[in-house]
């Protein structure tokens, strides 16, 4: 939605900012109502990156609202700070650093107690404006006197002084915003912000620093919300106390609900309605304190009925109505794609350290050594000492319950072993974990699929070689994501090595199980892994599928290293040179297809006894 | 320099209220434990109570039926509210379902300013509870050491229900794998609805009892939900004995730091959880994977 024509919608938001003035008095907007909804629109900006983007929904942002507020008002009326831009900007300083603080704190968890977290957060900083720091911030009082901006430009006097003059000032830092904000959402950081959304395990497996980027969208949130407080007592000439109560965080969190999350317009369209209804509610229908309730139970009722919030809807329903007038698009016919012939897989790049004959680097790419996991009493996996040699294909079986998982979790470092270390690339990497790894080229596949849901297949792809082309964290906030020196071949080769070229733009959610899984694997090759596991990818295919699967494989594990669980002895025993069983948690035997057939032990242990 | 006699009576002070947000804070953590829905209307709840027996009392003017009618009607909320809306919240993400019951939470708040006003409503001491006491060492609120019994009396009794009867066992099997209990063939909306109202209750309960000492408005529940919360991080999510034990700590921090500064006693709140989120992320006495 937001990829739309270059710069469309920055000329939309100008033209729509310029008109303001002079078609909303027509709908009874008095100027300071106006003047308001762009404030929560800007202080909703930073909001909506933080809980529509990446998912955090956090019930604090008073705290950063009034702390630039109050920073910037105690700058101007107590210290006599004659500058207002600088003093606003100093306050939007003061609440990013607070920000940042107060996020190392609250992002220690997620979800639940992250929103929990928040909720108190607001609570004592409302609590301190009012104790502790009542001198400065007086009190219940709030300071009084805040002035508007005027510039003196010497020949003439640029003056903003409250109604349709303050407008203007107003209307250009919420368009400074909002160009900041469609910058970010289309930067690298925001494609990685929208998989933190969609799925933090896998934004994490494929090597990103989720704890830094979410950091980030903490800190942007509260740098909007400190240069909005800032605004709100310029737009008052005053600094209200209530900018830190609690009920402000909920008045943004259910503004930018009903506008619509993920929009950045949503929290200007929520506060226009909020702002609209509750004139409307007060002044024609004669409501008076209970128009609160009323718009309680409108809000509820959007929660329940219109998830993605009036913009949301709309872009929804212009999305249906297109669909509507093109005949449905014609899907992919289902020909197995040709592995065997096609240049693609010799043209991917394959790993550097592969076979250009790096002599300095040993052959053994990957040594566990004595791997034991105990799980109270019980030993998952007991001193496994196993070794992978660059190039080689392994396969890994053994029947349930053997510790095939765990044995796998313990190598990408999801898990951290009992006892015995781990050597890849001759670096020990007992203890790293699994962005850490992956950037140096370890990764897997999961059993289960692990994608970003909602995003298009071609977004998965671009988030996971962003690591690999980024490193594990870099704030390239305002660059374009295409932008991105190799990205676009990058995604291009590996939608071709796993077939779903064609399938691109399609959100994960339209695709077929057999393609997601394939999709699956893609996720884990954008990371150009030097090893690659591979963790059943067999599981829960149809037998054609099986059959076009381990084609597919054999295709990748061209000049790769990998290492491949399942449970499909066939495929395994076509696809591997080299097999570990593994049972009751150790290395039963290791050797190639054929001896693994013939060997006795094996087929007791697994096959079900000997076959004559 | 500390006056002993008022630093022992706001030891107590801080047992009565540790002891009632461990009330409140055990009837969230029981629906958090077992639905995974965090209800951010309990401190509106805990509010409805307040005014069901107050309606109660007015009418009948006496301090048993106000509790009786208080804990009941949140009660009926409680289910009511499962039925009708958060039970279609159980697929939808987290976020979805804090914005529900944050929604449900201002309904209730505005629809009690809109029946009963902004003005706060006291339901006094019943008979022979009122007054003060003479404990020997010191003078103490009689009501005070008689709420600290009532709530004692029911934690016991939710201890009973939920680690003495077949429904508790249940509801604890619930809080760690609910999709276990609905396998072995429970009927596990059934429990997610009862949690529910049991929750409630809780909080309907301590909003009533609490009513002599704290007097109701309708924005009477915001502060004890935020405690709340703070009592719940501290304790550990999903756990009954967190909660007692993060009651009390959070109930003697804010009684003790009142003493030297009312203003700080967040502060001071604040700080304990940070120390315990850093120390021991998951509660002082919650378990991994309870999220």
């Amino acid at each position: 939605m937001l990829k739309q024509r270059p710069y469309l919608i920055e000329v939309l938001t100008v033209i729509g900012l310029v008109a303001a003035p002079f078609v909303l008095p027509h709908l009874d907007f008095s100027p300071n109502t106006v003047n308001r909804i762009l404030v929560w629109g800007l202080f909703g900006i930073g909001f909506d990156i933080l809980f529509g983007f990446t998912g955090l929904l956090s019930f604090g942002q008073s705290a950063f609202f009034g702390t630039g507020g109050f920073v910037a008002a105690y700058l101007l009326t107590q210290v006599g700070f004659p500058h207002v831009v600088t003093a606003l900007f100093i306050g939007m300083i003061a609440a990013a650093v607070v920000g940042y603080l107060i996020g190392l704190i609250a992002l220690q968890r997620t979800g639940i107690y992250f929103a929990m977290i928040t909720v108190a957060i607001s609570e004592v900083f409302f609590f301190v404006e009012f104790n502790p720091l009542s001198a400065y911030t007086g009190g219940e009082n709030g300071l009084p006197g805040v002035p508007t901006p005027s510039f003196d430009l010497g020949f003439m006097t640029l003056d903003f002084s409250g109604g349709w003059k303050l407008y203007w000032f107003l209307a250009f830092w919420y368009f400074v915003g909002i160009v900041l904000a469609l910058r970010i959402v289309r930067s690298p950081v925001g494609a990685i912000l929208s998989a933190i959304r969609e799925n933090p395990l896998r934004a994490a497996a494929v090597g990103h620093n989720i704890h830094s980027y979410k950091l980030t969208a903490f800190v942007i949130a509260a740098a909007y919300a400190g240069f909005a407080g800032g605004l709100l007592g310029v737009l008052q000439a005053f600094m209200p106390p209530d900018a830190f109560m609690f009920e402000t965080s909920g008045q943004l969190v259910m503004q930018t609900a009903i506008g619509g999350t993920g929009t950045l317009f949503g929290p200007l369209v929520g506060a226009a309605v909020w702002l609209f209804l509750s004139d409307f509610f007060q002044t024609t229908l004669h409501l008076g304190a209970s128009w609160k309730l009323v718009l309680g139970v409108v809000f509820v009722l959007l929660v329940f009925f219109l998830r993605r919030g009036i913009v949301g809807g709309l872009v929804d329903l212009a999305a249906w109505l297109r669909q509507r007038g093109k005949p449905s698009e014609p899907t992919e016919p289902d020909v197995a794609p040709d592995y065997d012939a096609g240049p693609e897989a010799s043209s991917y790049g394959t790993p550097s350290a592969l076979g250009s004959g790096v002599p300095d680097k040993s052959d053994v790419i990957l040594r566990a050594t004595g791997l034991t996991k105990r799980y109270g009493g019980l030993v998952a996996n007991d001193n496994i000492d196993f070794a992978v040699k660059r190039g080689e294909l392994r396969g890994v079986i053994g029947p349930n319950g053997a510790g095939k998982s765990t044995f796998f979790k313990m190598l990408t470092c999801e898990i951290h072993p009992t006892t015995g270390t781990i050597l890849f690339e001759d670096q020990d990497i007992t203890g790293f974990n699994v962005t850490r790894v992956c950037q140096l080229g370890l990764t897997k596949s999961y059993q289960v699929n692990q994608l970003f849901t909602r995003l298009t297949v071609r977004e998965n792809i671009v988030i996971a070689a962003l690591a690999q082309k980024r490193g594990s964290f870099k704030l390239d906030l305002l660059r374009d994501v295409s932008k991105v020196e190799g990205l676009d071949k990058r995604v291009a080769e590996t939608l071709a090595l796993v077939h779903l070229t064609k399938r691109a733009d399609h959100p994960v959610s339209d695709l077929a199980y057999g393609e997601k899984r394939r999709l699956e694997i893609g996720l884990a090759l954008a990371t150009s892994p030097s090893l690659l596991l591979l963790d059943e990818p067999l599981a829960g295919m149809s037998p054609r599928e099986r059959v076009e699967t381990v084609k597919l494989l054999k295709a990748i594990g061209r000049g790769r290293t990998m290492i491949v669980i399942d449970h499909d002895m066939d495929a395994i025993f076509e696809l591997a040179e080299k097999i570990t069983v593994l049972r009751e948690g150790s290395v039963l035997v290791e050797g190639t297809p054929e001896e693994i057939k013939a060997n006795a032990a094996v087929q007791e242990a697994y096959l079900g006894g000997v076959i004559e | 320099m500390i006056n002993w006699g008022n630093f022992i009576s706001q030891l107590f002070n801080g047992l009565v209220l540790g002891a009632l947000l461990a009330l409140i804070s055990s009837g969230l953590t029981i629906i958090y434990g077992t639905l995974g829905v965090l209800n951010l209307a309990h401190g509106a709840l805990f509010m409805l109570g307040g005014y069901a027996g107050w309606l109660g009392y007015t009418y009948t003017g006496s301090f048993f039926v106000a509790v009786v009618v208080g804990s009941l009607f949140v009660m009926v909320v409680g289910v009511l509210v499962e039925r009708i809306i958060i039970r279609h919240f159980y697929d939808r993400p987290h976020e979805d379902q804090l914005l529900v019951t944050f929604g449900l939470g201002i309904v209730f708040v505005e629809a009690a300013r809109f029946f009963f006003g902004s003005l706060s409503k006291i339901v006094p001491a019943p008979q022979g509870l009122g007054g003060i006491m003479n404990l020997g060492f010191m003078f103490y609120p009689t009501y005070r050491i008689a709420l600290l019994g009532i709530v004692v009396v029911a934690l016991l009794a939710l201890y009973i229900v939920l680690y003495r009867t077949r429904i508790g066992m249940i509801v604890r099997a619930g809080i760690e794998d609910s999709v276990m209990v609905d396998a072995l063939g429970i009927n596990v909306y059934k429990v997610f609805m009862l949690v529910f109202g049991i929750g409630a209750m809780a909080a309907g309960f301590a909003g009533i009892i609490n009513a002599p000492v704290v007097s109701i408005t309708p924005d009477v529940g915001e502060s004890y939900l935020v405690q709340t919360f703070v009592v719940v991080v501290i304790g550990g999510v999903g756990s009954f004995p967190g909660a007692i034990l993060g009651g009390l700590i959070a109930g003697e921090l804010i009684s003790i730091t009142s003493m030297i500064n009312p203003g700080y006693s967040y502060v001071m709140l604040f700080v304990a959880m940070t120390l315990v989120l850093v120390l021991r992320p998951y509660g002082l006495l919650g378990a991994a994977g309870r999220e």
